[in-house]
């Protein structure tokens, strides 16, 4: 019985268990404050390594000793020998040292006190570069809606011609296959130089360039694959009706190809997302990659946790939209 | 009387790496305005290509096909086609997908008349209760009912069935036959079918052509069925010829089954042609 009990929560029970393990090795390598004394006198130490620190070695006290000999004050050298003119009474002070295997890393607590101003102020705006976590969501998905709805104009339509066409596929393919490899990273600077004459828009021209090219792979050839996988019995239907080329096309091609479509729309927006961090990153844009970028600069090592965090899961919920749209047309 | 549908010297050949393959060679036929006539023969003998060229979904290597005075080219609702899936959109419903072809045929209806075309039709064929379902929540038998009523309400020149009731389990074909042969009768339509199944063929037609085993499939032997119309399966089973045509068309498809397979012993029958005389066994005292 408890058994059974244990194994019908197994969905909520595992995935926590698997975040605290996550959580933990996180907390584990991090580093944390802790407090040292130390005392302005601690430059002797360099000086003077050894099993007895304090006593200096031969030659050093034949230096010393050389002159004084020569003069005949054999008095000072016994008290330099003694070490009281060196060793002066200070008050030792206290230092803050972070300790730990990766000493930089904040640990948990760290990360939520640092993040929580903008975690329960998601909407605030105290500057353009320092709004809560929310807001800077908000500003990241127009940026990325604009630039995927640009990739679906563009991808859908390729799509259905390399679906179509042996001809243009053969035409294309090659240079499809040289594209889609290369990083948004390297299309960025790319997107700069060809929106350099837009002047204040560039920087969002060139992140929507590179969204939309980074991200409409997925569509193009799922759409393609889609238009070839349509059942010849559909479209011998749509040839003894004699259907017009646009009631073919929008009756029976279209809603036949949906489901493969929604499958490479869901996958382009995952894609968008990765692509907007590294297009506000370079671009200085307020946003959460932007965010992100300028805290590590600035040496707010929690918020860029915050921010990852943010971005797994705004990509995560995205992700779920999509497939309860797909799985809508899978059914039809 | 003059032909309605002249095939004349059909001939179907496909590029192969051997050299052209011949499928059709020479397929003469002649259908008179309002016939039901049945092409049957062994899978793979060519037959369902016969119907495709008529269809206009194969394109002809050579000769002709002469449909009500016109050479025939490419497709057309002129034809109605029963496929041997359904082949409905499964994105449509019922009355939509019949409603596809209507809209086609009918353009100078108004709309009004149009959807009284497609609810007739659904509902001669038993569907009028389903009319607005999607072919996922239908039955197999049910969507080759939609299939049927989509071609009937087409007003076409000509019928084409390609093994319509081949994926069907022998009750429901039975139930899909009398409803085929009603509407056919009622319409007047000039029919051509394949099958395999020699009880549909004799249930249906007025004559039943034989093809002989593809490659190179042309005519073998035309038998004609002279049972009276309407009629009644019952009353066809115990007409005196039906056995008599039922053995000839059996035989000849052994003839032809073994043909070409001189290693069988002409007297062992390892696959019996005919796979209803089973399960009709089981149905007889219907």
């Amino acid at each position: 019985m408890n058994e059974n009990w244990l194994k019908k929560i197994d969905w909520l029970i595992l995935p926590l268990i698997g975040a605290m393990v996550c959580i933990g090795l996180w907390h584990a390598v991090a580093g944390k404050k802790t407090y040292v004394l130390k005392t302005p006198a601690s430059g002797l130490e360099e000086m003077h390594a050894g099993l007895v620190q304090a006593l200096p070695n031969g030659e050093e006290v034949w230096k010393k000793v050389k002159p004084l000999v020569a003069e005949g004050k054999t008095e000072q050298v016994k008290s330099f020998a003694n070490g009281t003119k060196i060793w002066e009474a200070v008050e030792p002070f206290v230092e803050e040292k972070r300790v730990g295997l990766i000493a930089a890393l904040p640990n948990v607590g760290e990360a939520w006190q640092s993040s929580k101003p903008y975690i329960a102020e998601p909407f605030a705006k105290r500057g353009e570069l320092d709004q809560g976590i929310l807001r800077f969501t908000w500003l990241s998905l127009i940026l990325v809606a604009k630039g995927y709805t640009l990739a679906l104009l563009i991808g859908t339509p390729i799509g259905f011609f390399l679906g179509l066409s042996k001809s243009f596929t053969k035409m294309t393919d090659p240079i499809i296959q040289v594209l889609r490899p290369v990083s948004p990273l390297a299309w960025l600077p790319l997107g700069m130089v060809l929106f350099l004459g837009a002047g204040k828009n560039a920087s969002e021209l060139a992140a929507l360039f590179t969204i939309a090219i980074c991200a409409m792979w997925p569509t193009v050839l799922n759409t393609a694959v889609g238009v070839r996988a349509i059942p010849q019995d559909y479209l011998n239907v749509a040839k003894v009706l004699k259907l017009s080329r646009w009631k073919t096309l929008t009756k029976v091609m279209i809603p036949a190809t949906l489901p493969y479509m929604f499958t490479g729309f869901r996958l382009s927006l995952g894609i968008a997302w990765l692509v907007i961090v590294a297009a506000e990153m370079l671009t200085g844009r307020p946003g959460v990659g932007g965010f992100l970028w300028q805290e590590y600069n600035a040496l707010i090592y929690e918020h860029i946790i915050l921010c990852i965090l943010t971005i797994g899961i705004v990509g995560f919920a995205l992700d779920r939209l999509m497939s309860v749209v797909e799985r809508r047309f899978k059914t039809a | 009387m003059s032909n309605y549908v002249e095939l004349s010297k059909l001939n179907k050949t496909y590029p192969s790496p051997k050299g052209p393959q011949v499928i059709v060679k020479d397929f003469d036929l002649n259908i008179q305005k309002g016939e039901f006539v049945t092409l049957i023969g062994h899978s793979g003998c060519g037959k369902s290509t016969v119907l495709s060229m008529l269809a206009g979904l194969n394109e002809i290597t050579d000769g002709g096909i002469i449909l009500a005075g016109r050479e025939l080219s490419g497709a057309g609702p002129d034809r109605g086609v029963v496929f041997q899936s359904p082949s409905l959109l499964p994105w449509m419903t019922a009355f939509e997908n019949v409603m596809l072809g209507v809209e086609q045929v009918f353009y100078t209806a108004s709309k009004e008349e149009r959807r009284e075309i497609v609810e007739y039709y659904l509902t001669v064929v038993g569907l009028g209760d389903a009319m607005h379902k999607k072919p996922a929540e239908l039955s197999q038998g049910m969507r080759q009912r939609v299939g049927i009523a989509r071609a009937f309400a087409l007003k076409p020149k000509m019928l084409l069935l390609d093994e319509p009731f081949g994926m069907l389990d022998s009750l429901t074909r039975y139930e899909l036959q009398q409803v085929l042969i009603e509407l056919w009768r009622k319409n007047k339509i000039t029919a051509l079918m394949v099958t395999h199944d020699v009880d549909e063929a004799l249930f249906l037609s007025d004559r039943i052509v034989c093809m002989t085993d593809g490659p190179e499939a042309e005519v073998g032997d035309i038998l004609h069925v002279n049972f009276p119309r309407p009629r009644e399966r019952k009353a066809v089973m115990e007409h005196p010829d039906y056995y008599k045509l039922r053995e000839h068309l059996i035989e000849f498809l052994e003839v032809h089954a073994h043909r070409k397979d001189s290693m069988t012993p002409v007297n062992s029958k390892p696959y019996p042609p005919v796979s209803a005389k089973t399960k009709e066994a089981e149905l007889i005292p219907v």
